[in-house]
C-alpha cells in the first residue's frame, strides 16, 4: 500500500516539474497517434463517403468487411506489420522496423476501418431530404454531396475522436513494431508496461494520469459534439 | 418564363401515378393543383421542377420564343419547396444562405438577400437561431425563404400550409399574394384547403385519376 501511495505522489512530483522524459514520451505518443489519426482520416473520410452514397457492385461486402475490421486486435495488426516490415519481409528493404513510421503504420491500420465505418454510418444517417432540398435549391451532384457530408460533419468528427481514443490505448502493435526503445519508440503505452515489469511505479502511475486525462478529455469532448449534433425542437 | 407539360406519365414500381397530364403554365400568377391524397400532385411538382424523370411525355421551358435546355442553369431558375424542409443542421442564416452559395454570388449580395427573404417571411429575427428549433410552421416559412432567395421565376410550392397554424398559414399566404402582385414568379402549389386554393388561385387545376383537368375559379 505504501508503494502504491509512494508512487502516486512521485508521479505527481513527475507532472509538476515538467519532468523531460516524461514530456518526451508524451509528445512521441500524440505525435505517432496523431499521424496516424491524420492518415487514417484522410482515406477513411473519402471511403466511408464513398461507401454511403454510391452503389457499387460488392458495396455490401465491403461495409460488412470494414466493420469487421474495427475491432482488429492490435497484436495481430503488429504480427502482420512486423512481418512486412521485417528484413526478409516484402517492405524489409526501407529498413522501418523499430522506428516511428512503423508505429505510425501499424496505428493507421487499427484507426482506418473506425473512421471509414463510423463515416459511412454518419452520412447514410443523413436524412434523404436533405440531398432533395440541395436539389431543389441548384446544388450540383458534388455540391449535394457536400452538403451531405457537411450534414454528417457532428458524426464524422466523432469518427475521428473515437479512432484517436483507441490507437491512443492502444499497445500491442507499436510494442511489436516500435520495439519500445528508449528515447526512441518507447511511448506512454508501452512505457507503462515496461515500467510495471520493473516494478517501478512512479513514471508508470505518472503517465497512467496523463493518459486517463487525454481520455476524458476526448470522451467530453465527443460528449459535447454529440451533444451539439442533437439539437431538435423541444 | 413560360411552362408545357405535355403527356406526362409516370410510374413507381409498376403502379401507374400519372397517366396523361398536359398543362401550360404562363408566365405570372398563382395556379393551385387540387386532388386527392396519393394522385400524384406531389410527383408532378418535382418532374416539373426537374427532380424527376418521366417515364414519357414532354416537359418544354420558353423564354420569350427561345427554347431552354434541361441542365442545371434551366434547373437554377426554378425551386420546389417540399413538403418536409429538408433543413440544414445549422443556422437560419446558412440555411437561406445556400442557394445562393452554390451558385457562387459574393458574401456582400448573398448577405442582402438573405435578410430581405428572411424579412418577407417574418423570420428576420431568427437569423442566427438554430434552424432545428424552429416550430413547424417557422420551418416551413423558412423552406419559403430559402426558395425566395435565389428568385425563381418558377416556384412549386407542395402543400406549403398542411401542417401549419392559421397564424402561419396567414403569412404564407401573404407572401403568395406578394408574390403575385410582383408578376415575376410563377407560383404553382398543391393545397387541400379548398377555401385557401379559391383565394389564391388565378387558375385551379384538379388532379384524378392521373390527370389534369383545368377549372376556372
Amino acid at each position: 500500500m505504501d508503494s502504491l501511495l509512494n508512487g502516486f505522489l512521485q508521479a505527481f512530483d513527475l507532472i509538476l516539474h515538467l519532468d523531460p522524459a516524461l514530456f518526451g514520451i508524451m509528445f512521441l505518443s500524440l505525435k505517432v497517434s496523431g499521424s496516424a489519426l491524420l492518415i487514417a482520416t484522410a482515406i477513411g473520410l473519402p471511403s466511408g463517403a464513398l461507401l454511403g452514397l454510391k452503389r457499387f457492385p460488392g458495396r455490401d461486402l465491403a461495409i460488412s468487411s470494414v466493420n469487421t475490421l474495427m475491432g482488429l486486435p492490435p497484436v495481430v495488426v503488429g504480427l502482420f506489420v512486423y512481418i512486412l516490415l521485417s528484413r526478409k519481409g516484402p517492405l524489409g528493404f526501407m529498413g522501418l522496423l523499430y522506428s516511428p513510421s512503423a508505429m505510425i503504420i501499424a496505428q493507421t491500420i487499427l484507426a482506418l476501418p473506425i473512421v471509414a465505418a463510423l463515416c459511412h454510418s454518419a452520412i447514410v444517417n443523413v436524412d434523404p431530404v436533405i440531398r432533395q432540398a440541395a436539389r431543389t435549391l441548384g446544388a450540383t451532384r458534388n455540391q449535394e454531396t457536400l452538403a451531405i457530408i457537411h450534414e454528417a460533419r457532428y458524426g464524422i468528427f466523432s469518427a475521428v475522436i473515437a479512432a484517436f481514443g483507441r490507437v491512443m490505448a492502444e499497445v500491442g502493435a507499436i510494442l511489436i513494431v516500435g520495439g519500445n526503445i528508449a528515447g526512441y519508440t518507447r511511448v506512454m503505452t508501452t512505457t507503462i508496461a515496461l515500467e510495471t515489469d520493473k516494478g517501478s511505479f512512479e513514471l508508470a502511475i505518472a503517465l497512467g494520469i496523463i493518459l486517463l486525462s487525454i481520455s476524458f478529455t476526448i470522451n467530453a469532448v465527443l460528449h459535447r459534439i454529440q451533444k451539439k449534433g442533437m439539437v431538435r425542437a423541444a | 418564363m413560360k411552362m408545357l407539360a405535355s403527356h406526362i406519365r409516370k410510374e413507381y414500381a409498376g403502379r401507374t401515378v400519372l397517366k396523361d397530364c398536359s398543362c401550360v403554365f404562363n408566365g405570372s400568377g398563382a395556379y393551385v393543383l387540387m386532388g386527392p391524397n396519393g394522385c400524384g400532385k406531389s410527383t408532378f411538382l418535382r418532374i416539373c421542377s426537374l427532380l424527376e424523370r418521366p417515364d414519357d411525355g414532354e416537359l418544354e421551358y420558353w423564354d420569350d420564343d427561345k427554347q431552354l435546355i434541361h441542365g442545371l442553369s434551366l434547373r437554377r431558375r426554378m425551386t420546389l419547396v417540399l413538403p418536409r424542409t429538408g433543413v440544414f443542421n445549422s443556422s437560419v442564416y446558412h440555411n437561406v444562405a445556400y442557394g445562393l452559395k452554390v451558385r457562387g454570388l459574393s458574401p456582400g449580395v448573398l448577405e442582402e438577400r438573405v435578410d430581405r427573404s428572411l424579412a418577407v417571411v417574418g423570420l428576420g429575427h431568427k437569423k442566427k437561431q438554430h434552424a432545428l428549433t424552429l416550430s413547424s410552421g417557422e420551418t416551413q416559412r423558412l423552406g419559403i425563404a430559402r426558395a425566395l432567395a435565389i428568385g425563381p421565376e418558377i416556384l412549386f410550392l407542395d402543400e406549403p400550409t398542411a401542417s401549419v397554424d392559421e397564424e402561419n398559414t396567414a403569412i404564407i399566404e401573404e407572401v403568395i399574394r406578394m408574390m403575385k402582385k410582383e408578376g415575376t414568379t410563377t407560383v404553382i402549389m398543391t393545397t387541400h384547403d379548398k377555401d385557401q386554393a379559391e383565394r389564391l388561385a388565378d387558375t385551379l387545376l384538379f388532379m384524378t385519376g392521373g390527370i389534369i383537368e383545368e377549372r376556372k375559379p
